[in-house]
This record gives structure tokens, sequence and C-alpha cells, in this order.
């Protein structure tokens, strides 16, 4: 176990005028398999890609929101989404999809994977990772 | 002469939004698309900047972009408009310049 | 970039035989991709396949290898949720071969 890392990725970008969100996605999901411990944080505009009832059929580009929900398959458990962004864009966590995972150590039982943390709270979460990726 | 203000990115990322509002004459208006329909939701630390420039400008937002983003109609400040393609086409002619605030 | 004849139909495929375009996936796309590996389609393929299609549409994505072997025990049932299992049914590797089969692109972080 010695040569997992762990790894926190920090998201900051809004869903769909750029490609960065999904480029995290991508590498979470690549990070996730090869069984690192992953956990992510939702920051400044990156609290919008998790915002529940996106709906791109207007666009014709992909919806990648439902991807968010695989993350609890992959045992990405720790989802951190910090209250100063949520609260400058008029938001609460009612506003975000409902991601969960199935907690092995405790009979499988279904636990939210969301986590409404302070931006104090968020830097000693970077302090305690050993990578931080930002997005 | 009426100008069309487009604004496509977040207010919360640059400062197109604000730019915008404050180089807006009365008679003009504003069109919010792509991650500018951020800035349509009211209780946003930036929403009372529309709500103040909304006597004199009028305010329109892309309703595809909207839904794109799980952002709901009554989510937004009041006076805002939501419009489609052909609106935002109608707006760029109907107006007589066009000044894009990327 | 090729493509394949399935059913007098040109579909589009990459380099490595992976449809271009999902919607252009039939039963008779996956029927014909196995008879060029020489691989015959049993029902358990066809669970497998027919999973994969399920979890491409709910979550947008070609689950890794662990997810998938995970995932199929629950649903499926632990004698099937191993990668022995689902390497027997597909001996190029139930992510790459599988995910091809069930139209679905190459799986995120496949390597």
């Amino acid at each position: 176990m010695s040569d997992v890392k762990n790894f926190l990725y920090l998201n900051r970008r809004a869903p769909y005028g750029t490609v960065y969100a999904w480029e995290s996605l991508e590498v979470v999901l690549i990070g996730a398999a090869f069984e690192q411990d992953v956990s992510l944080a939702f920051v400044d505009d990156g609290v919008y890609q998790i915002m529940k009832g996106q709906d791109t059929s207007g666009l014709g580009i992909k919806n990648f929101s439902p991807t968010y929900s695989a993350l609890g398959d992959y045992d990405v458990q720790k989802i951190y989404v910090e209250k100063e962004s949520l609260d400058a864009r008029g938001l609460t966590v009612e506003d975000l999809l409902d991601l969960k995972y199935e907690d092995e150590d405790d009979d499988w039982a279904e636990k939210d994977s969301i986590k409404v943390v302070s931006a104090e709270e968020l830097a000693k979460l970077m302090d305690e990772s050993d990578v931080v990726l930002s997005f | 002469m009426p100008i069309l203000h487009t604004v496509n990115k977040s207010p919360f990322e640059r400062n197109s939004l604000d730019s915008a509002i404050s180089h807006a004459l009365k008679g003009s208006s504003v069109m919010l698309y792509e991650d500018g329909v951020y800035g349509a939701m009211k209780g946003t630390a930036s929403a009372d900047k529309i709500s103040g420039a909304m006597k004199d400008v009028s305010f329109y937002v892309l309703g595809p972009d909207l839904k794109a983003r799980g952002i709901d109609e009554s989510k937004l400040i009041d006076g805002i408009k939501v419009v489609d393609y052909s609106d935002f086409v109608q707006l760029t002619v109907d107006n007589d310049k066009v000044s894009a605030w990327t | 970039m090729g493509t394949i004849n399935v059913g007098g139909k040109e579909l589009e495929v990459d380099e490595e035989g992976y449809l271009s375009n999902l919607a252009d996936w039939t039963p008779e796309v996956a029927e014909y991709m196995a008879k060029d590996e020489g691989q015959d389609l049993t029902e358990n393929h066809w669970e497998v396949i027919n999973f994969l299609r399920e979890y491409y549409e709910e979550y947008q994505i070609a689950p890794a290898v662990r997810v998938l072997t995970k995932a199929i025990g629950k649903k499926l049932g632990k004698e099937k949720g191993n990668s022995k299992y689902l390497y027997e049914l597909f001996p190029y590797g139930p992510g790459k071969q599988a995910c091809k089969y069930a139209g679905l692109p190459k799986p995120t972080g496949c390597v």
C-alpha cells in the first residue's frame, strides 16, 4: 500500500465553455482505475460541473454530468465542494447532483460522497494531499 | 443607434459582463450565452449589477445554454428574457451593431 | 478510419475497429465483429454486452475492467463477477473486446 498516493483533483472551471472539466473527469477515472486514493474538490466555477438537471440536447454536445455518478463505482468517495464558491453563486448543496458511494466496511451501505467544506478546510485538505492537480 | 452586447463568459471567471454593462447605453441590449448564462442567475454575487442596469438596458439569455447547465428558469433574475437561437439571430438583425465581450 | 459492411450498411470504425458512432450499433454489428475475430457469441457474452450498453446509457462512459467486474458481480452474481469468467468469455480483454462488440468507445483508462 506504500505506493498508493493521495491525489486531490481541484476543479475550477464551468463544464461546457472550455474542455477542462471533461479532461479532468477523464484523468480522474484513469487515476482511480489504477487504484490510487483519489478525492475531488469543486471550487469557483467548478461547482457548476455538478449542478443537477443538465440537459445538453439543445446544444448537440455530450452531457457528461451523469458520469460523476459513476465515481462511486471507481471508489472515489470523497468529493468536496467549497462553501464560499456555492454562496457566491447563490447555490446550495440541493442544487447539486446526489452523488453516492457504497461503503465496503459498512455492509455496502449507500453514503453521500459530497461534503461541503470551507476554504480554510479545503486549504488543509490540499496540504495533506501528496499530489494536487488543478484543472 | 442601439447596440447588442454579447457576453459568453462566466461573471466569476472574467469581467466581460461588467464591461458590457458599463458600456451599454440606454436602449441597448445585453445577450448572455454559453458560460455567460451563469450571470443571469439570481442570488449571485454579481446579480445586483444586472438588476441595477435593467431600467435602461434589456437583458436576454439563451435557453439551450441554460438547459445544458441545469439552470431552471425560476432561478433567473426577474426581468431577463429567455430566447432561442432564432431570437438571438433576430436580435443581431434588430440592432445596428453587435459588440462581443468575450 | 475505415468502414465495416453490416447488413448492407457501411458503418464507420476507428483504426482499432471500434464504431465511430454509438447510434450505428445493432446486435448484427456485435455478431459481425465477433465473427471477424473468430468468436462465437453465447448468451453469456450477450449478458455482458447488454450490461455494458446499459452502463453507458446511464453514465456515459465505458467502465474500467475493475469497475465492470465488480458491477457484473453485483448484477449477475459472484460466479460471473470475476476476471477469470470475463476473460474466458472475452480473451482479448473484457474491457476492450466486449466494449467493441457493444459499440462503445474504448474504456477510459484502458492502456
